[in-house]
C-alpha cells in the first residue's frame, strides 16, 4: 500500500514539476494520434460522405466491411503493418519500421473504420426532409450534399472524437511497429506497459493519470457535442 | 413573363399503389389555387411533382413562360418553390434558414440581408432572427417556412398543408400572411389543404382531388 501511495506522490511531483521526459512522451502521443486523425479526416470524411450520399455497386458490402473493421484487434493491425514495413515487406525499403511514422500508419488504420462508420451513420441519420427542403429552395445536388453533411456535423464530430479516443488509448499496434524506443517512439501507453513491467510505478501512474485526464476531456467534449446536436427537435 | 404550369396525364405509384391517376390541369391564371380533398387523394404527391422534387411515372409536367416551354433545369427550379408540411428546418439560426435560398444562389450579403429581414418582418419573426430555428414553436416554424420561400421571391409557390399541425391562433396568422401575399400579388400560389373552410377563405380557384385526379374546379 505504501509503495502505491509513494508512487502517486512521485507521479504528482512529475506532473506538476513538468518533467521533461514526461512532457516529451505526452507530446509524442498527441502528435502521433493527432496526425493519424488528420489523415483519417482528409481521406475518411469525403469517403463517408460518398458512401452515405451516392449509390454505387457493393456499397452495402463496403459499409459492412467498415463496420466489421471497427473492432479490429490492435495487435493484428500491428502485425500487418509490421509485415508491410519490415525489411522483407513490400514497403520495407522506406525504412519506416520503429519510427513515429509507422505508429501513425498503424493508428490511421485503426481509426479509419471507426471514423468512416460513425460519420456514415451520422450522415444517413439526417432527416430526409432536409434533402427535400434543400431541393425545394433551389439547391444543386452538390449544395444539397453539403447541406446534409452540415446537418450531420455534430454526429461527424462525435465520430472523430470517438476515433481519437480509441487510438490515444491503444497500445498493441504501436508497441509492435514503434518498438517503444526511449525519446523516439515511446508514447504514454507503451511507457505505462514498460514501466509497470519494470516495477517503476511513478512514471506509469503519472502517465496513467494524464491518459485518464485526456480521456475525460475527450468524453466531456463528446458529451458537449452530442448535447449541442440534440437541440429541441421541432423540424 | 409569368410562369404557367400544365400537367397532363400524370400518374404516380408507390409500391404498386397508384396515388396519381392520369391527373391533368392547367395552372395558368394568377392568384391562389386551393387543392382540397381527403387524406390520400394525392394532393401532396401532386405538389411534389409540380415542384419538380419528384418525377411522375407517366404524363407530362410542362412549365411555360408566355408560349415558350421552359426546360426543367436548375434555373426553372429556382423560380418555383414548395413549402413542405414538415418544413425541414436546418440546425442554424432563423436568419440563416430564411437566407438559405439566396445564399445558394450566390446572393450578395447586403441584398440577402435586406430580403431576409423583409421576409421575416412579413411573417412576424424578425425578433427571433438570431434564435436557433429548432427552438421555434410549430406555428413559428410554419411561418419561417413561408419566409424562407418568400425570401427567394418565387414566381410560383406551392404550400403543402401550411396549417395542418398548428393551433387556431397561428392558423389565422398564416392565413393572413397568405392573404397579404395575394394582395401584393407576389406569386402564383397553389395550396393543398383538407380544410374546406380555409380553402374558401384563401382561394381564387378551388380544385377538388379524389383518387389521384382533379375532379372538380
Amino acid at each position: 500500500m505504501e509503495s502505491i501511495i509513494e508512487g502517486f506522490k512521485k507521479a504528482f511531483s512529475l506532473i506538476f514539476g513538468l518533467d521533461a521526459e514526461l512532457l516529451g512522451i505526452i507530446f509524442l502521443s498527441l502528435r502521433v494520434s493527432g496526425t493519424a486523425l488528420l489523415i483519417v479526416s482528409i481521406i475518411g470524411l469525403p469517403l463517408s460522405a460518398l458512401i452515405s450520399l451516392k449509390k454505387f455497386p457493393a456499397r452495402g458490402l463496403f459499409i459492412s466491411i467498415m463496420n466489421t473493421l471497427m473492432g479490429l484487434p490492435p495487435v493484428v493491425v500491428g502485425l500487418f503493418v509490421y509485415m508491410m514495413l519490415s525489411r522483407s515487406g513490400p514497403i520495407g525499403f522506406m525504412g519506416l519500421l520503429y519510427t513515429p511514422s509507422a505508429m501513425i500508419i498503424a493508428q490511421t488504420i485503426l481509426a479509419f473504420p471507426i471514423a468512416v462508420s460513425l460519420c456514415h451513420s451520422a450522415i444517413i441519420s439526417v432527416n430526409p426532409i432536409i434533402k427535400q427542403a434543400s431541393m425545394t429552395l433551389g439547391a444543386t445536388s452538390l449544395q444539397t450534399s453539403v447541406t446534409i453533411i452540415k446537418e450531420a456535423r455534430y454526429g461527424i464530430m462525435s465520430g472523430m472524437i470517438a476515433a481519437f479516443g480509441r487510438v490515444m488509448a491503444e497500445v498493441g499496434a504501436i508497441l509492435i511497429v514503434g518498438g517503444n524506443i526511449a525519446g523516439y517512439t515511446r508514447v504514454m501507453t507503451t511507457t505505462i506497459a514498460l514501466e509497470t513491467d519494470k516495477g517503476n510505478f511513478e512514471l506509469a501512474i503519472a502517465l496513467g493519470i494524464i491518459l485518464l485526464t485526456i480521456s475525460l476531456a475527450i468524453n466531456l467534449l463528446l458529451h458537449f457535442v452530442q448535447r449541442k446536436g440534440a437541440l429541441p427537435v421541432n423540424r | 413573363m409569368s410562369l404557367r404550369l400544365n400537367i397532363s396525364g400524370v400518374r404516380k405509384s408507390y409500391n404498386g399503389k397508384p396515388v396519381l391517376n392520369a391527373c391533368s390541369f392547367s395552372f395558368d391564371r394568377n392568384g391562389v389555387y386551393v387543392l382540397t380533398g381527403s387524406n390520400g387523394s394525392g394532393k401532396s404527391t401532386l405538389l411534389r411533382i409540380c415542384a419538380l422534387i419528384e418525377s411522375p411515372d407517366n404524363g407530362e409536367v410542362i412549365y411555360f413562360s408566355g408560349n415558350n416551354i421552359i426546360s426543367k433545369d436548375i434555373l426553372l427550379r429556382r423560380r418555383i418553390t414548395l413549402v413542405l408540411p414538415g418544413i425541414g428546418l436546418f440546425n442554424t439560426t432563423v436568419f440563416n434558414n430564411a437566407a438559405y435560398g439566396l445564399k445558394i444562389r450566390g446572393g450578395k450579403n447586403k441584398e440577402t440581408e435586406r430580403k431576409v429581414n423583409n421576409a421575416l418582418k412579413f411573417v412576424g419573426l424578425i425578433h427571433k432572427k438570431n434564435h436557433n430555428a429548432l427552438t421555434l414553436s410549430s406555428g413559428e416554424i410554419q411561418r419561417l417556412g413561408i419566409a424562407r420561400a418568400m425570401a427567394i421571391e418565387p414566381e410560383m409557390l406551392f404550400l403543402d398543408e401550411p396549417t395542418a399541425s398548428i393551433d387556431n391562433e397561428n392558423t389565422e396568422i398564416v392565413e393572413n400572411i397568405i392573404l397579404n401575399m395575394k394582395k401584393e400579388g407576389r406569386s402564383k400560389t397553389i395550396i393543398a389543404t383538407h380544410d374546406m373552410l380555409q380553402a374558401g377563405r384563401l382561394g381564387d380557384c378551388m380544385l377538388l382531388m379524389d383518387e389521384g385526379k382533379i375532379i372538380k374546379v
